[in-house]
């Protein structure tokens, strides 16, 4: 097969390759966001903060399970997915 | 001072975020991961971070003795397994044995999660998920140590990041005093909610 050829169709497999581990890098943050969403519809009785009357401060502050999934997923996104996709695309 | 399942939500929440790191570099590999220098320190330091915080957890949660030692145990060797990874990281430490050191703290974690259990499987979710946990650890140890051997290892790393996802979902499934599978035993006490 000529180079010319070749040549070209490696660089576009490299670049599929690459945009697929873009999306995926993604796509984490956010997928761990809407498993903490669900959890949160599954079970409301997780947030504390939707029913605050008669709770303490623990259960208002730490109680807060699902969130904490939501907001792991919003800090490895914005922290870590998007630099990444960044570096990926150069 | 919170209760004891809210601890293991912290820590299941780090947990959570060490499985995002671990699938992200695994996803994109490490020539792209090393492109921004504070990135190769990201895994070891939370690992590190969370292993000097099981202190105040050692100190403040004195239920037992066993316990007391355990979560000291914890700490000690979650604080050794992120040092020898930080120290890879940063290049001061070169021979790859030292990723051994991730797998003698999960087989110390998952020893200490089993012996400082006191009641059998069923006797509520908390002890059914120090069981799980402690297995969970002990198995998931081969993990690590086959990266020792083979580093580029994709089963591997992708076991690894398995074994912190059943870890951060384990600890988010606990409960100070709840049922599991039906069973609740009288000695346990009221559920809270």
């Amino acid at each position: 097969m000529s180079a010319e050829i070749a040549h070209p169709l490696r660089e576009r497999a490299h670049a599929e390759a690459r945009s697929l581990r873009v999306r995926v890098v993604l796509a984490l943050g956010p997928l761990a966001m809407v498993a903490g969403f669900a959890w949160a519809l599954a079970q409301p009785y997780r947030i504390t903060l939707l029913h605050p009357f008669g709770e303490g401060f623990w259960w208002l502050v730490g109680g807060e399970s699902p969130l904490y999934v939501v907001l792991a997923g919003l800090v490895f996104w914005r922290v870590v997915a998007i630099p990444l996709s960044e570096d990926l695309q150069r | 001072m919170p209760r004891a399942e809210m601890v293991h939500w912290w820590f299941a929440g780090g947990f959570l975020m060490l499985t995002l790191i671990a699938v992200a570099r695994l996803v994109v590999g490490e020539e792209v991961w090393v492109m921004r220098p504070w990135r190769r320190y990201l895994l070891p330091g939370l690992m590190f971070l969370m292993g000097v915080l099981l202190w105040p957890v050692m100190t403040f949660y004195t239920n037992s003795t066993i316990h007391m030692i355990a979560h000291g145990s914890w700490a000690q060797v979650l604080m050794l397994a992120g040092g020898a990874e930080l120290g890879l990281a940063s290049g001061k430490l070169h021979a790859r044995w030292w990723r051994l050191c991730t797998a003698f703290a999960m087989l110390v974690s998952g020893g200490a999660f089993i012996v400082h259990e006191q009641q059998h499987w069923l006797f509520s979710r908390a002890a059914f998920l120090h069981h799980t946990l402690g297995w969970t650890l002990l198995l998931g140890a081969v993990f690590p140590i086959l990266q020792a051997f083979r580093p580029r290892s994709l089963t591997a790393a992708l076991g690894f990041a398995s074994v912190l996802l059943l870890i951060a979902v384990q600890l988010f499934a606990d409960r100070d005093t709840a049922a599991i599978f039906g069973h609740l035993s009288q000695y346990a006490g009221a559920p809270h909610r």
